[in-house]
């Protein structure tokens, strides 16, 4: 037994040190929660988190940054539940399901906590919900602001290279830019995947199983990096339209190449930003803008790129 | 430890009874779950997490592991896995919402549907194990594959969207629907509220609401299946065919046991779990989405593993699996109570799982005194 006895207590030890190691840092101030519905393999939330930092430190608060591992809604809802039972001073998250998150984050409201939606959703749900406002853009009309740049291009058939198609924004930022070239949504709209080879790969493949496509809309770094590797390597890169969603310095480089036409920025600092001060001064001094705000769309093009590339990747 | 005399037979020493009772798969599970619980009372004891709410948050998680570690317990003590399930679940919810929403069945039909399809695809999956002699491992990654591709094009091309909304409004006032989506002993939670033991909602249109209402139907179908699999398990015959099976098949065909038969019936059971789970889940909140229950194959297997069941079939417990569900629960919820730093979150998670499974296999080795 006494072999028994040292291994409970190494375990035990082990167990204390993680303890010891996970303990919150008590920060002065309120502590906030941002639920994102990213899974872990989502580079693009990178500027969000930077966002949310840099605003803990100029307001002298916590904020914590959580997301599902692997996007699954359902789990996202669990951690809103878990983020009102902890009892915050404010809850930042996104509505990328209306249907699941709607009765956890509603709860949250009728629990006194405030809430901000931000990114996904629209100004209709944030409301419904009970929340103060929404930081946000408007993914049909992105995409159709970018499919009415496209069309003064001379555009005529297009491919829709959706890395998240699980996520009904997606499919509506596809559809504001079909709708706006007054094409029909149909198989332009691909499920390429979060994996960059296989995207590729399929991004190739359509673009020779449909020669006449001239145009490109990829919905975020996830799609628009591979998507750049495939026209460089098919030789196609600067010969057809190539309008992306969001920001990266890979993007920015294709844009200065001239590979990428302008990328449609939703300004997601803005969307960390924003809502940690306004939780901030709700706080402490109760006051809170009466609207919601529009983060988006910018458009960036080679005549403004020059700002932009500085920070890409970490505030852009 | 009683000393047997020298040159007895060990297969008739005494044992002292402290021995017998320390003698159950589920030990290194339950003492994994008190040093769990030990651990984050001390760590986060203060934030809300033994409140009514947070019990009820890592409690609603604890249940939804514990339903699909049921169906992959028995699964896996057979000699067999599922990768499949968390496809399942996607696939299963899917079903309904399509059936529902779109093609406007009633909702208990929808859901009989889908359970009668789910566990047809069960059957299909272990049909396939035992006529291809090809390890489980593999056929039923195809159909991870293929169903989780299916999920994706049904919601597509049906209503061109991946998550499909409504059905709450589709299951109103339906007879079937409650039986996964609603909440029993409501009334001992408002009086508890009434004594001001439980807070109330303080705003909005549930104000005066305590902020627990009742025990949700996920939590009583975890309790019920996990009841029904340990009697089965232990009570019965056909537990004991189960035990067999994964234990070494051809010597259990020698002797009559049924084994295709028990493993098919274990694939169409896992099937069947992953319905209840995917059925509850989209009653709760309303949509079925495309990309429901990723992973989730893997987190039911090592709820499993942290009960005690070894890989390779042939010994575990429902109770075990059940107690490694809690754990797998609590630690998941628990950290974000403790406020871990989300980039190292998964690393604390997989730290704290590998601790409880040495643990585990530690305190095993100890009590059945194999090598």
């Amino acid at each position: 037994m006494n072999t028994f006895i040292k291994g409970l207590s190494a375990v035990a030890l082990t167990l204390g040190l993680a303890a010891a190691a996970t303990a919150p840092a008590l920060a002065e101030g309120e502590r906030f929660v941002l639920v994102s519905h990213a899974p872990d393999s989502d580079s693009w939330w990178n500027t969000i988190k930077n966002a949310i930092n840099l605003a803990g430190e100029q307001m002298g608060v916590t904020v914590e940054y959580r997301n599902p591992p692997t996007g699954d809604l359902a789990d996202m809802a669990r951690i809103i539940e878990q983020a009102a039972a902890s009892s915050p001073d404010g809850i930042i998250s996104t509505i990328a399901d209306f249907d699941a998150l709607k009765g956890p984050l509603s709860d949250a409201v009728a629990r006194g906590i405030p809430v901000i939606t931000i990114n996904s959703g629209t100004i209709a749900q944030s409301k419904e919900i009970g929340a103060l406002l929404h930081v946000g853009q408007p993914e049909y009309d992105a995409g159709f602001g970018a499919g009415e740049k496209a069309k003064a291009a001379g555009v005529t058939s297009f491919v829709c290279v959706n890395h998240y198609i699980t996520n009904p924004a997606s499919v509506e930022r596809c559809q504001g830019f079909a709708d706006a070239l007054g094409i029909e949504l149909g198989s332009q709209m691909i499920d390429s995947g979060m994996d960059p080879s296989e995207v590729q790969s399929k991004v190739s493949a359509y673009l020779s199983a449909n020669p006449d496509t001239n145009g490109i809309l990829t919905l975020g770094p996830n799609s628009a990096h591979p998507t750049i590797a495939a026209l460089d390597q098919t030789g196609k890169a600067g010969t057809i339209f190539f309008a992306t969603f969001d920001l990266s310095s890979e993007i920015s480089t294709a844009i200065k190449a001239g590979t990428i036409n302008f990328a449609i920025d939703q300004q997601p600092f803005l969307q960390g930003y924003l809502p940690v001060v306004i939780l901030t001064n709700l706080a402490r001094y109760g006051v809170v803008p009466g609207n919601s705000i529009n983060s988006g769309p910018g458009f960036i093009t080679k005549d403004n790129i020059d700002l932009v590339e500085k920070f890409a990747g970490e505030y852009r | 430890m009683t000393q047997p005399h020298a040159a007895t037979d060990e297969r008739i020493a005494q044992r002292s009874r402290l021995r017998t009772m320390l003698m159950r798969p589920e030990l290194g599970a339950m003492a994994g779950a008190i040093l769990v619980f030990i651990y984050f009372a001390v760590v986060a004891g203060s934030t809300g997490m033994f409140a009514p709410d947070g019990i009820m948050n890592w409690g609603v998680v604890s249940a939804q592991f514990a339903i699909i570690a049921v169906g992959a317990c028995l699964l896996m003590i057979a000699g067999e896995f599922d990768l499949s399930v968390g496809s399942m679940i996607g696939f299963a919810g899917i079903v309904i919402a399509v059936l529902s929403v779109h093609l406007g069945w009633p909702m208990w039909a929808s859901i009989i549907a889908a359970f009668i399809v789910a566990m047809l695809i069960g059957a299909a999956n272990g049909y396939l194990v035992i006529k291809t002699g090809l390890p489980s491992f593999i056929v039923t990654l195809a159909s991870l594959y293929i169903l989780r591709g299916l999920t994706i094009y049904i919601s597509i091309t049906t209503t061109r969207q991946t998550i499909i909304g409504g059905v709450r409004e589709a299951a109103a006032g339906d007879w079937l629907a409650p039986l996964f989506g609603g909440k029993v002993l409501g009334f001992v939670f408002y009086w508890l509220a009434d004594m001001g033991l439980i807070d109330t909602f303080k705003a909005g249109n549930r104000a005066g609401q305590p902020v627990v209402d009742g025990i949700p139907m996920l939590m009583v179908w975890a309790l019920a299946l996990i009841i029904f699999a340990h009697v089965l398990l232990t009570k019965t015959r056909f537990g004991n065919w189960i035990f067999a099976a994964g234990g070494d098949a051809q010597a259990a065909r020698y002797v009559g046991v049924p084994v295709n038969r028990v493993k098919i019936l274990m694939f169409i059971f896992s099937a069947f779990c992953a319905t209840v789970f995917a059925t509850a889940q989209v009653m709760e909140f309303g949509s079925a989405a495309a990309d429901r229950g990723l992973l989730k194959e893997f987190e039911a297997i090592i709820a499993v593993v942290i009960g005690g069941a070894l890989l390779t079939g042939g010994y575990g417990s429902v109770i075990g699996a059940a107690l490694g569900a809690l754990i797998f629960g609590v630690v998941q919820q628990g950290l974000f109570f403790a406020g871990v730093e989300s980039s190292l979150f998964r690393v604390f998670l997989g730290v704290i799982l590998l601790l409880a499974v040495v643990l585990n296999t530690y305190i095993r080795r100890l009590i059945t005194g194999e090598r």
